[in-house]
């Protein structure tokens, strides 16, 4: 490389450029030793406020995922277990019957199983469960609020513009560090308190 | 006992609400309208399984795979030489950052972690992005841009469709270089005032890595492959943010691939190789005369410089309500702003939204005038940053470089190795030819025979 500078062994050009390299090798090292200053060794990750959602139902479309990853989740230490469940039944149905036509999932992913009289457990399959939050809407409108939607970790790509949080109407998402990713309601919400 | 005194107090209830449903019911979203029930028949609450994100270790994972991919990129590149082993690492590349990694987390989009970082004292970036971010930087600055060869996966992307590469203009790529600055400056005045990464929005391959995307992005990102089947690698060279960086950051290199292995002799040989129009062709010097001129051009657009960088700024800091916009809080405002002078009749979700949460209207406004005024005082450094890009590009056009021999443009090559096999010397150094013929490679060509007679006189 040397054999090819003609003149002299370090010209004008070469000794501007040598000094620019320093300066941005600078530059680059200020810049990193400023960035490790307000970084966190922790990855974070999306997650919504279910104190702020508004169960818009755009979850269930804005995911990069054809199968979203906002899932609903439910707090059996909230849940009234009730025989008339307003997240499970359409509003004015008329029994309480199972069939499809009286539930409110339109994906069918609620399963209601009997405990003991009066009371009834209510079941989300997740791998039918597409978000949408009319449950939740069911629920926090007449019910305790133990239905409410979280975005499913096992699924989320954590990309790093979330395109559900862009377009969330109440701005309801957020970036929450890894090691607490979701925000829990009832007795659940304990669980992320000591770490 | 079907029809107990709770379920009647519960048809009730539901009935009575049914009649007084409210849209503002969120505002009690938690209330303990049952009671826990207390189980006799001993059952027992499930749990509810929270699955954790990807492990912290996989994520350094993908530091490590980086910074090996980088290294044997530059191997590659600088001892080997080798075209094919950089490609067979570029295909690599796009399957475990494309395709494996789904596009997330990489050097380009990691330009907004560290803008939101400096700008928004709430953000803690994490670890990894900051080592996505720098370690191309760095390596870069002392090897070349051999991440945009063999490590990027929207380069990689891009690189396997170039079919039948035609040559731009040299003044329309001098003119389309101009937009990864616009658009580098748009992403960090975007990230500064918190109104989005729009890097990531506008990301032309996602889709594909992800195998969905809108509609718009789909047809965007196919017709940059499209478009990239002719004119190789669009978005990197006309678009890319993190390629200007990357561009200053290859101007400097320590040590940067070469065409020849050894020396020029000016045969032509390379001339049309290189897809992305990278290699410098020997000029003549002709300083006789016109030297007085350049320099005359040269004072001239210097005392012009400040002026582009103040006009720039005058520009864009007008254009404060229009980018503003783009900010979810400013066009929130702005709707119920328009809802309440009646211009608007349908609520947007947004709006719903933002009246059930019963904040004070006041606050809402307050905000979205001090986001446009950031905006504002932002779009005088955007444009005073677009202004200075312009002038030095002037400047830059307006001073005639000697190059005496077939070399890279450092700032633009992308050392992906095209070259290298067009040169006779290195089949030389590959011991398929001797020194004799690839001297005589050189004597062949006419002009370029004329040309090296020319500077021996």
């Amino acid at each position: 490389m040397k054999k090819d500078r003609r003149v002299k062994p370090v010209n004008r050009r070469d000794f501007i450029r040598r000094g620019l390299h320093i300066f941005s090798g600078i530059t680059i090292g200020g810049l990193t030793g400023l960035l490790f200053s307000k970084s966190s060794s922790e990855e974070m990750v999306w997650q919504l406020d279910p104190n702020i959602c508004v169960q818009c139902e755009k979850c269930a479309v804005n995911c990069v995922l054809p199968h979203s990853s906002v899932k609903c989740v439910h707090s059996y230490s909230m849940c009234g277990y009730c025989d008339l469940c307003s997240g499970y039944l359409q509003p004015g149905a008329k029994s309480r019957d199972t069939g499809a036509e009286h539930q409110l999932c339109p994906s069918g992913a609620i399963t209601r199983t009997f405990v003991e009289e009066p009371y009834f457990q209510y079941t989300i399959d997740e791998e039918l469960c597409i978000g949408c939050g009319k449950c939740v809407k069911g629920c926090i409108s007449f019910g305790n609020g133990s239905l409410y939607l979280q975005n499913r970790h096992d699924r989320c790509l954590n990309c790093n513009q979330c395109s559900i949080a862009r377009l969330c109407p109440s701005q309801a998402w957020k970036r929450v560090p890894a090691s607490r990713p979701y925000i829990l309601r009832g007795d659940e919400s304990q669980r992320y308190q000591k770490g | 006992m079907r029809f107990c005194s709770r379920s009647a107090k519960t048809v009730f209830l539901l009935v009575l609400c049914f009649l007084l449903f409210l849209p503002s019911m969120n505002l009690s979203q938690t209330q303990e309208r049952f009671p826990k029930p207390d189980f006799q028949s001993g059952y027992t609450r499930p749990d509810l399984l929270t699955p954790t994100p990807r492990s912290q270790l996989l994520e350094y994972l993908d530091v490590l795979v980086l910074l090996v991919a980088l290294a044997l990129a530059t191997y590659f590149a600088h001892k080997l030489r080798s075209r094919r082993k950089l490609f067979v690492l570029m295909v690599f590349s796009l399957i475990y950052f494309g395709f494996f990694r789904k596009g997330c987390v990489c050097s380009i989009g990691a330009i907004q972690n560290v803008g939101y970082a400096i700008f928004n004292s709430g953000y803690a970036v994490p670890l990894t992005v900051i080592i996505f971010f720098i370690l191309p930087l760095v390596f870069t600055l002392f090897f070349g841009r051999t991440f945009c060869a063999a490590v990027c996966p929207l380069g990689a992307v891009q690189d396997a469709v170039v079919l039948k590469p035609t040559k731009v203009p040299a003044w329309l790529a001098e003119v389309l270089g101009i937009l990864p600055y616009i658009y580098l400056g748009l992403a960090v005045l975007f990230v500064a005032t918190g109104a989005g990464f729009i890097i990531c929005q506008y990301d032309p391959f996602i889709g594909f890595f992800r195998f969905g995307a809108s509609f718009n992005m789909m047809i965007f990102g196919a017709s940059i492959l499209l478009l990239g089947t002719v004119v190789a690698r669009p978005y990197c060279r006309f678009l890319c943010p993190y390629g200007v960086l990357l561009n200053w950051m290859s101007r400097l290199s320590r040590w940067h691939v070469k065409i020849t292995p050894t020396e020029c002799n000016k045969c032509r040989l390379c001339e049309e190789s290189c897809p992305f129009g990278a290699i410098k062709t020997p000029n003549e010097p002709r300083y006789q005369g016109s030297k007085e001129k350049t320099v005359k051009s040269l004072a001239a657009l210097l005392v012009m410089l400040p002026l582009f960088i103040g006009g720039g700024g005058w520009i864009v800091s007008r254009l404060d309500e229009s980018l503003s916009r783009q900010h979810f809080t400013v066009s929130l405002a702005e709707q119920i702003l328009l809802e309440e002078r009646g211009e608007s009749t349908v609520l947007t979700e947004e709006t719903k939204a933002y009246r059930a949460s019963g904040k004070p209207r006041e606050e809402l406004f307050q905000e979205a005038v001090s986001i446009q005024e950031k905006f504002r005082l932002g779009g005088w450094f955007l444009g005073g940053f677009i202004g200075l890009i312009l002038g030095l590009k002037l400047l830059n056009l307006s001073v005639l470089r000697r190059q005496l021999e077939y070399d890279v443009d450092t700032g633009t090559c992308l050392s992906c190795g095209r070259c290298f096999a067009y040169c006779p010397f290195e089949h030389v150094r590959l011991g398929l030819i001797t020194p004799e013929e690839a001297a005589a490679q050189g004597a062949r060509d006419p002009e370029a025979r004329e040309k090296n007679e020319n500077e021996n006189v």
